[in-house]
């Protein structure tokens, strides 16, 4: 805690400064992640198109959009952990560009101050490991402590993401616990090291929905207790709701609306976040409200052949009523805005 | 656990019991008079059927079948008052030697012959295979998986051939192959094993390269390796223990059914090199009808693969935590 004097803690709500871990580079003022204008290709397909987006330590930023939007392949790029992918942009990390970064800073930055956490935690625990020694291995390598250490530190990990007898059930392989308590491994497993950064990838979709909330609940909790900042991944509204402070929507690789997780479902302005909230029940605020979900009509976007211009115009309700002006077809929206930033022609919804 | 090896060893029992049974009718129903092979050419027929009644070949195949399973547990008095201690697996037609003893003989030839090629053949296969695998779709990749093809459609006999005419006939490095036993003389034994060795292994290591190319590409693209990458750690780390731990599990299965199978004898390889191995007594039963011996090896060989399947069973429980027998 020694420089945290200097942290310019930039959110009322959670005020803890996150524990540094020793021998941790000079803290800077900013973001903790500052992602400017981020591409991600393969070959010649390009999956991520200019995003930009920065998280403070204690916030939680959530990236909302259907499977292919570029979501998690952002996510993955921040940590490095794409092969045969090129990366453009930026990607300030506390003060350090990741992007062209040699592998080997970034791998030493990986698990011990951003850490990530996946989507199904049975096939991403190594089945013939012990959950113990899995957790252990990644503090052993990034603290150099001894095996007894680690393992110690693995069981009392285990106490802190809420696993009973955490002593024994160190001790077990992953096939032996519950859906929700491999997350909660996940968790321990991430958050070992004291991250600065989690990236949770849809942490929730594969449980329960009763147990959905309680690792969201521990999620909150432990960002609470140490100013994690957290990106949250999800397809989910209801997850976004419950714990985001900013909302990035992504639409076919683009940035599609950016805002406060408040604006987003208070005011929306893109006709696909308009969209994605009309289609969730509970949350449906829709223009002419009949009582009935509305699915966005089409499905996303191909990244082998994205549509012209607009990205989102072949399934834009606004776009076909407003006949289907040439602006949409031909070119690309600029995200325009500075607290709220959304990409359309056609911005609805009030200022 | 004990329950459960008591079951596996019941079934083990039973599986080579009806083996046996199988050899047994199998050789029955072949129109071949062991009696004449055993009289010899020049018997008169009222000699074949004195010999015949002396052999038991005229009781029902039943009966037959009786006296040869309880002679393994023990043993039997054959017609003219010749014993056959205990395990009785009867004499050979060819020699009138104890089947037993020409097993017992032959065994570690064949041990000799397998053990020597499955260490090469698991150096050689796994290593090709995973830098392939880690190489996926390179020039290197494209070559090693082009030469284990044409490695494993080779026929074993062609490639001992041609390691006999370029090693031995032209280049002159090694003798040609006359077995020695390994206590006689070590570097003997293995000089004179090395053609068998890399002949036998030639087309295992590449079934082996190609499958365990196979199984780490498919666990390199599992969720678990890219936890493992996220954690930030070494690749080497990532490939060895995260990824190889679990792309080489199955193959212990493999290997121990091939293994088990090698043991009770290569039958071409030796035959091809004349040692005198497991398989080669089989190759020379069979050629000459010599019932006793073909029952004799079919069930040593039955013998080694089951016993090979119930320890790869075990293993597998010690080396894959999701396993567990009750």
């Amino acid at each position: 805690m020694s420089e945290s004097g200097t942290v310019s803690e930039m959110t009322g709500r959670r005020t803890r400064p996150a524990v540094r871990p020793a021998g941790g580079g000079e803290r800077s003022g900013g973001p903790i992640l500052d992602v400017k204008d981020l591409s991600v290709s393969f070959g010649a397909v390009q999956v991520v198109d200019g995003v930009t987006f920065n998280v403070d330590r204690g916030r939680t930023l959530g990236i909302v959009g259907e499977s292919g939007s570029g979501k998690s392949v952002s996510s993955l790029a921040v940590l490095g952990l794409h092969r045969n992918a090129t990366v453009t942009g930026s990607i300030v990390f506390d003060g350090q560009e990741l992007v062209g970064a040699p592998s080997e800073r970034l791998r030493k930055l990986r698990g011990s101050r951003m850490a990530m956490i996946f989507q199904d935690p049975l096939s991403s625990l190594h089945p013939f490991y012990t959950v113990g020694d899995q957790i252990a291995e990644a503090y052993r390598l990034h603290r150099r402590t001894s095996r007894r250490a680690a393992r110690e530190r693995a069981v009392e990990m285990l106490a802190e993401v809420g696993i009973p007898e955490p002593r024994r059930r160190a001790r077990e392989h992953p096939h032996q616990f519950s859906g929700g308590m491999r997350q909660r491994v996940m968790i321990a497993m991430a958050l070992a090291c004291e991250p600065d950064l989690l990236i949770a990838d849809e942490p929730t979709t594969a449980l329960d929905v009763t147990v959905q909330a309680q690792i969201l609940e521990l999620i909150a909790r432990i960002q609470a207790e140490r100013g994690l900042a957290v990106i949250m991944i999800t397809h989910d509204l209801g997850v976004v709701a419950r714990i985001a402070d900013d909302v990035l929507v992504m639409y076919g690789g683009r940035t599609a609306e950016h805002t406060a997780a408040r604006t987003i479902f208070k005011a929306p302005r893109h006709p696909y976040t308009q969209g994605l909230l009309a289609s969730v029940p509970g949350l449906a605020t829709g223009e002419e409200d009949d009582g009935r979900l509305k699915a966005i009509p089409g499905s996303p976007p191909s990244p082998l052949t994205p549509p012209p211009g607009c990205r989102f115009h072949p399934r834009c309700a606004r776009f076909a009523a407003a006949q289907n002006p040439a602006i949409c077809t031909e070119e690309h929206p600029l995200l325009t805005g500075t607290v709220h930033k959304v990409a359309c022609h056609l911005p609805g919804g009030t200022q | 656990m004990i329950v459960y090896l008591a079951k596996r060893i019941a079934a083990v029992v039973g599986i080579l019991l009806v083996i046996c049974a199988v050899t047994f009718v199998i050789f029955y129903v072949v129109p071949s008079d062991p009696a004449i092979q055993a009289c010899g050419k020049t018997c008169t027929p009222e000699r074949v059927a004195e010999v015949r009644a002396q052999m038991g070949l005229d009781k029902p195949v039943w009966e037959q079948f009786g006296v040869y399973v309880v002679g393994i547990f023990a043993g039997r008095t054959l017609g003219a008052g010749i014993e056959c201690g205990i395990p009785c697996f009867g004499f050979s037609y060819q020699n009138s030697l104890p089947v037993w003893d020409l097993l017992v003989d032959r065994l570690g030839t064949s041990v000799s012959l397998a053990i020597g090629a499955a260490v090469l053949w698991l150096i050689v296969g796994l290593t090709v295979g995973i830098i392939s695998a880690l190489r996926q779709g390179t020039a290197l990749d494209r070559t090693l998986m082009i030469a284990t093809l044409t490695s494993a459609s080779l026929p074993v006999y062609f490639v001992a051939m041609l390691l006999l005419l370029f090693v031995v006939r032209i280049a002159e490095i090694l003798p040609y192959p006359a077995y020695v036993e390994l206590a006689e003389d070590p570097v003997a034994w293995a000089s004179n094993l090395i053609l068998p060795w890399f002949t036998l292994a030639a087309l295992y290591a590449a079934m082996y390269a190609r499958l365990s190319r196979a199984q780490m590409i498919e666990t390199m693209s599992e969720p678990y390796i890219r936890t493992a990458r996220a954690k930030g750690l070494p690749e080497r780390t990532v490939v060895v223990k995260h990824g190889m731990r679990a792309a080489m599990t199955p193959i212990v299965t493999i290997f121990g059914m091939d293994l088990g199978g090698l043991l009770a004898g290569a039958m071409i390889t030796e035959t091809v090199f004349g040692l005198p191995g497991i398989g080669r007594l089989a190759y020379d039963g069979i050629v000459k009808a010599d019932q006793p011996v073909i029952l004799g090896t079919t069930l040593l060989a039955a013998f080694f693969i089951v016993i090979a399947n119930l320890v790869v069973d075990l293993v597998y429980a010690v080396i894959d935590p999701r396993v567990r027998y009750s």
